[in-house]
C-alpha cells in the first residue's frame, strides 16, 4: 500500500491489517501518554479543499500521536482561493518535504490526480472526496461494527472481519462518499449491506453494487439488521426536488423514535445507530435515536483517530509488505492489551 | 478556377502511381493544374504526365481529402489552444482537405464579420479549406437568432450553422432556425444536449459514473433533444445534422426518422467509435469530453450505424485545450479532445479492420457525404479525371504509436496517446498541391490574389 485512495480496491489483507493496527493504536489512546514515537521527523500534510473540522482535526491528532510534524492547509485563504491549481499546490507541498498528504477536496478522484500525476511523490490518503469515497471513514465504521460483533460472538476483534452482519445504509446514497466506501468495505470483509433511500437519492446503476437496495425503512428493520447507518441529508437536496419536504423525508427514512421503538419490539436488541456525522437532529436521525444507547456515534469519532493513526502508520512507516509476515512491528503497544 | 490553375501550376505536377484507388485496383493518377488530369493503368511515359513528379504508390489507398464537419480551431480568441495555422497543418497531416470551423470562438462567429475572419484566416494559412460555421443564435446565448443570412451571404458562404457546445433548447428557437435556413439551403448543426437533465454533468450516467461519484449525463438528455428535433425538421420541411451522436438510443431516433423520410445527418466522433467510460475510472481529465465516453453496447451501435448509413459521417469534434486546463481535477478540467490526426487511424481501426467498411465506405464517410451536407462544392468529389484534385494517399499496413508532444495541433490531450494504431497519412493534396509528402508538411497552397469562390453553388 502506497496510497489509501479508496477502500473499492482495498484487499481483504489490508482491511483486516489496518483494523488490527488500529486497536493496537487504541490501545495507545488508553495510555496516560497517548504518543508514539513512530513518525518522528515525518511530515503529514492535511490538504483541505473543503470545510471538515472534525476530519482534519482526527487526522491531526492521529498524526501528533505518532509524533509527526503536521502542517495545515486549508483552502481558504491560501493561495489556493487566488486561483493556485492543484498541480502547483501538490509541487509546492512535494517541495517542502511533505511524506505524507491527507487531501479532502470536493471534487471527486482530486486525490487519485495527486497519486497518478508526478506532481508529489508523498503518500495520499483520501479524507473525502466530492461524492466518490471517504475510506477513512468507511474504516473507522467496520472498525466500530467490528467491534460490537466480536463483543456480541465472545471473541476477539484482531484478525475478525464482519461475515454475518447484517447492515443497514439508510439515506442519501447518491451524494454520499461515506455510502460507496462503506458498501465496498462492507462487501469485503463480508458483511450483507441493504441499502434504505428514496429512489432519487440512489444513483442509476446501483443495481450492479454488491449489496440489496430497499425502498422501505420499515420492512427493512423488520427483516433484522444488526447496524443502521444513518447518512447526513443536505437541506439543499430538497430544493432540486430529490424528496418533497424534509418533514416527509423524515417521517419515511429517517430514524425517528418509532423505529428506535421499532427495534425494542422488533427484538433487535443489539442492533446499534450509526452516524458519520455532523448530525441533522430531527431529520435523519431523531435526538432519542442519536442518544440512546444503541447510538455508537461518539464510538465512532473516537476510534477515527485509532484507525488514522493506522492508515498514517502503515503508509509511512515502510513497512508496506502484504502481511504474510506479521503487523506487530516497531511500536510497543501489544503487550498493553 | 482560373487563378487556382495559375498557382496550382508553379507548384508543379504529379503522378501517384499505383495507388488502389479507393481500396479499388492499382491505377496512376495524374494530377496537374490543381486537376485530376489523367487516371489509368500506366501513365508513365505518356505525354501528359510529361515533367510531372512520380510518387511511388504502390501499396497505398488514394481517398479523396477527407472533409471535417466538426472541427474547433479556437482563433480567434484562444489562440493559446490553438491557431487556424496550427489547427490546420494538424489537418493537412491527418489527411484533409477541408474542416469547418466551429463558431464557439470568441468573440463568437455570429456575425459576416468574423465568418469571414476566419475564412481568410483559412486562405492565408493554406493547408485546407476552412469552412466557418455560423453561431444560431446571438453569442451562442440561445435567445436570439443570429444574422444567418449575412453569413450565408458573406465571403465565407456559411451553409452550416450551429451553436455547438451548447445545445439550441428552446423548441420555438430551434424551429425557427430549422424554418430560416431554408432561404439559402442551409442545415442546423445541433449538440443535443438537454440541459436541464445534464446540470454540473461529468460523465456518462451509468455504472462507472456510481462507483465514482461525478455526477451523470444520461444519454436521455441526447436522446430527447434528438427526438424533438427530427419531428420539427420533418414539421419545418427543412434539414437538420445532428453532432456527435454517442448513444444507442440515438441512433435508433435517427434510423426512425431517416425511415420516415425527414432530412436529417447525423456524425459520430472517432473517441466514441473506439473509447468507453471505463477509462474516466482514472480520473484523467484527458478522457473528459462532451458528450461523454459512452458504454461499449452505444460503442458496438455507432459503428454498425456508420457502416449501415444511419450514421453519415465522421466528425472529429477536435478540441484542443492548453495542457493547464487538463492538469487538474476533473471536476474543473474543460470538456474536449484532439482528433484530427488521428481520426483516419482510429477509423481505420474501429471500421475497416473491424470488416465493418470498406475504403469507398471510408471515402463516403469522411469525405463525399461530410462536403454534401456542408454544400463544399469542389470537395468529396469522385478521383475522376477532371475532378479537383484533393486527394490523400494513405499507408494502411502502417503502424504508429500515437505521441501528442508530436502533433501539429497545439492541443497535447489527445486520449490516443500510447496507443498503436493502424494506417498513415503519406501524402495530402490540396487543390493539386501536396499540403504533405512522405508522412510530413509540405508547403501550404497559395491561392490567387483575388481569391477563387468556393461557393457552394459553383460548377457541380
Amino acid at each position: 500500500m502506497k496510497h489509501l485512495l479508496s477502500t473499492e480496491d482495498l484487499s481483504l489483507a489490508n482491511a483486516i491489517r489496518i483494523l488490527d493496527t488500529a486497536e493496537e493504536m487504541a490501545a495507545v489512546g488508553d495510555r496516560e501518554v497517548k504518543k508514539l514515537p513512530a513518525l518522528r521527523g515525518r511530515t503529514v500534510v492535511n490538504l483541505f479543499f473543503e470545510d471538515s473540522t472534525r476530519t482534519r482535526i482526527s487526522f491531526e491528532a492521529a498524526a501528533k500521536r505518532l509524533s509527526a510534524d503536521v502542517i495545515n492547509f486549508a483552502a481558504k485563504g491560501s493561495s489556493v482561493s487566488k486561483g493556485e491549481s492543484l498541480k502547483d499546490t501538490a509541487q509546492t507541498l512535494a517541495a517542502m518535504g511533505a511524506d505524507a498528504v491527507v487531501i479532502r477536496h470536493w471534487a471527486s478522484g482530486a486525490p487519485h490526480r495527486l497519486a497518478a500525476t508526478d506532481w508529489i511523490d508523498a503518500a495520499v490518503i483520501n479524507a473525502g472526496d466530492g461524492t466518490h469515497e471517504h475510506p477513512t471513514q468507511a474504516l473507522l465504521d467496520a472498525f466500530t461494527m467490528r467491534r460490537h460483533w466480536a463483543r456480541l460472538h465472545g471473541t476477539p476483534s484482531a484478525g475478525a472481519d464482519l461475515k454475518g452482519m447484517r447492515v443497514a445504509i439508510a439515506g442519501d446514497v447518491l451524494h454520499s462518499r461515506v455510502a460507496r466506501s462503506n458498501v465496498w468495505l462492507l462487501r469485503t470483509l463480508g458483511a450483507k449491506v441493504t441499502l434504505v433511500a428514496p429512489p432519487t437519492l440512489l444513483p442509476i446503476g446501483v443495481g450492479q453494487w454488491p449489496c440489496s437496495v430497499s425502498y422501505n425503512m420499515d420492512e427493512t428493520l423488520a427483516k433484522g439488521v444488526d447496524a443502521v447507518m444513518m447518512l447526513r441529508v443536505q437541506g439543499e437536496r430538497m430544493n432540486a426536488s430529490f424528496f418533497p419536504t424534509t418533514r416527509e423525508y423524515s417521517r419515511r427514512w429517517g430514524f425517528d423514535d418509532n423505529r428506535l421503538r421499532a427495534l425494542d419490539s422488533l427484538g433487535l436488541k443489539d442492533t446499534i445507530i450509526m452516524h458519520p456525522g455532523p448530525m441533522n437532529r430531527g431529520l435523519e436521525i431523531s435526538s432519542a435515536a442519536a442518544d440512546s444507547p444503541r447510538s455508537t456515534v461518539l464510538a465512532q469519532v473516537r476510534n477515527g483517530v485509532s484507525v488514522r493513526m493506522a492508515a498514517l502508520y502503515l503508509l509511512l512507516s515502510g513497512d508496506t509488505r502484504e502481511p504474510a509476515a506479521t503487523t506487530n512491528a516497531a511500536y510497543s503497544t501489544k503487550e498493553s492489551h | 478556377m482560373a487563378h487556382d490553375q495559375q498557382d496550382a501550376a508553379t507548384t508543379g505536377a504529379y503522378l501517384v502511381r499505383g495507388a488502389s484507388i479507393l481500396g479499388g485496383a492499382a491505377e496512376d493518377l495524374l494530377i496537374r493544374d490543381g486537376i485530376i488530369a489523367a487516371r489509368g493503368t500506366d501513365l508513365a511515359g505518356t505525354d501528359a504526365a510529361d515533367g510531372a513528379t512520380v510518387i511511388e504508390a504502390a501499396g497505398l489507398v488514394a481517398l479523396p481529402g477527407m472533409v471535417d464537419i466538426h472541427t474547433h480551431l479556437r482563433e480567434p480568441g484562444r489562440e493559446d489552444a490553438e491557431t487556424v495555422e496550427t489547427g490546420t497543418r494538424a489537418a493537412a497531416l491527418g489527411g484533409y482537405t477541408a474542416v469547418h470551423a466551429m463558431a464557439n470562438s470568441n468573440p463568437v462567429a455570429d456575425t459576416a464579420g468574423v465568418v469571414e475572419q476566419v475564412h481568410t484566416l483559412g486562405r492565408t494559412a493554406g493547408w485546407v479549406d476552412v469552412r466557418p460555421v455560423g453561431a444560431v443564435t446571438v453569442g451562442l446565448a440561445g435567445e436570439q437568432l443570429a444574422e444567418l443570412g449575412a453569413m450565408a451571404d458573406s465571403r465565407a458562404q456559411v451553409r452550416v450553422f450551429s451553436d455547438d457546445g451548447i445545445c439550441v433548447h428552446d423548441p420555438v428557437l430551434m424551429r425557427r432556425a430549422l424554418e430560416y435556413v431554408k432561404a439559402f439551403d442551409g442545415v442546423v448543426a445541433q449538440h443535443a444536449q438537454e440541459p436541464r437533465l445534464t446540470a454540473g454533468a461529468q460523465m456518462n450516467e451509468g455504472d462507472v459514473s456510481a462507483v465514482l461519484g461525478l455526477t451523470g449525463w444520461p444519454a436521455v438528455a441526447e436522446e430527447s433533444i434528438i427526438a424533438r428535433d427530427v419531428l420539427l425538421a420533418q414539421h419545418v420541411g427543412s434539414r437538420l445534422h445532428v453532432c456527435h451522436v454517442s448513444t444507442a438510443g440515438s441512433v435508433e431516433i435517427i434510423r426512425w426518422a431517416k425511415a420516415r423520410g425527414i432530412n436529417v445527418t447525423a456524425e459520430v466522433t472517432p473517441h466514441h467509435l473506439l473509447l468507453t467510460d471505463e477509462l474516466v475510472r482514472s480520473y484523467d481529465p484527458v478522457y473528459k469530453v462532451n458528450p461523454p465516453l459512452r458504454t461499449d453496447s452505444d460503442v458496438q451501435a455507432l459503428r454498425a450505424a456508420l457502416a449501415d448509413g444511419t450514421i453519415d459521417v465522421v466528425g472529429t469534434d477536435h478540441a484542443p485545450h492548453p495542457s493547464e486546463h487538463k492538469e487538474c481535477e476533473w471536476a474543473q478540467a474543460a470538456m474536449g479532445m484532439t482528433g484530427l490526426e488521428t481520426a483516419l487511424s482510429v477509423v481505420q481501426e474501429t471500421m475497416i479492420e473491424t470488416g465493418l467498411m470498406g475504403w469507398e465506405d471510408f471515402a463516403r464517410v469522411t469525405s463525399t457525404a461530410p462536403a454534401v451536407i456542408g454544400r463544399v462544392a469542389d470537395q468529396g468529389r469522385p478521383l475522376e479525371v477532371g475532378e479537383p484534385a484533393n486527394v490523400t494517399l494513405v499507408d494502411p499496413a502502417a503502424r504508429w504509436t500515437v505521441d501528442p508532444s508530436k502533433m501539429a495541433t497545439m492541443g497535447r490531450n489527445s486520449p490516443f496517446a500510447g496507443r498503436e494504431l493502424p494506417g498513415r497519412v503519406v501524402a495530402t493534396f490540396f487543390k493539386g498541391h501536396p499540403t504533405v509528402l512522405n508522412g510530413e508538411l509540405n508547403t501550404p497552397y497559395r491561392h490567387g490574389p483575388h481569391g477563387e469562390s468556393t461557393a457552394p453553388a459553383g460548377g457541380y
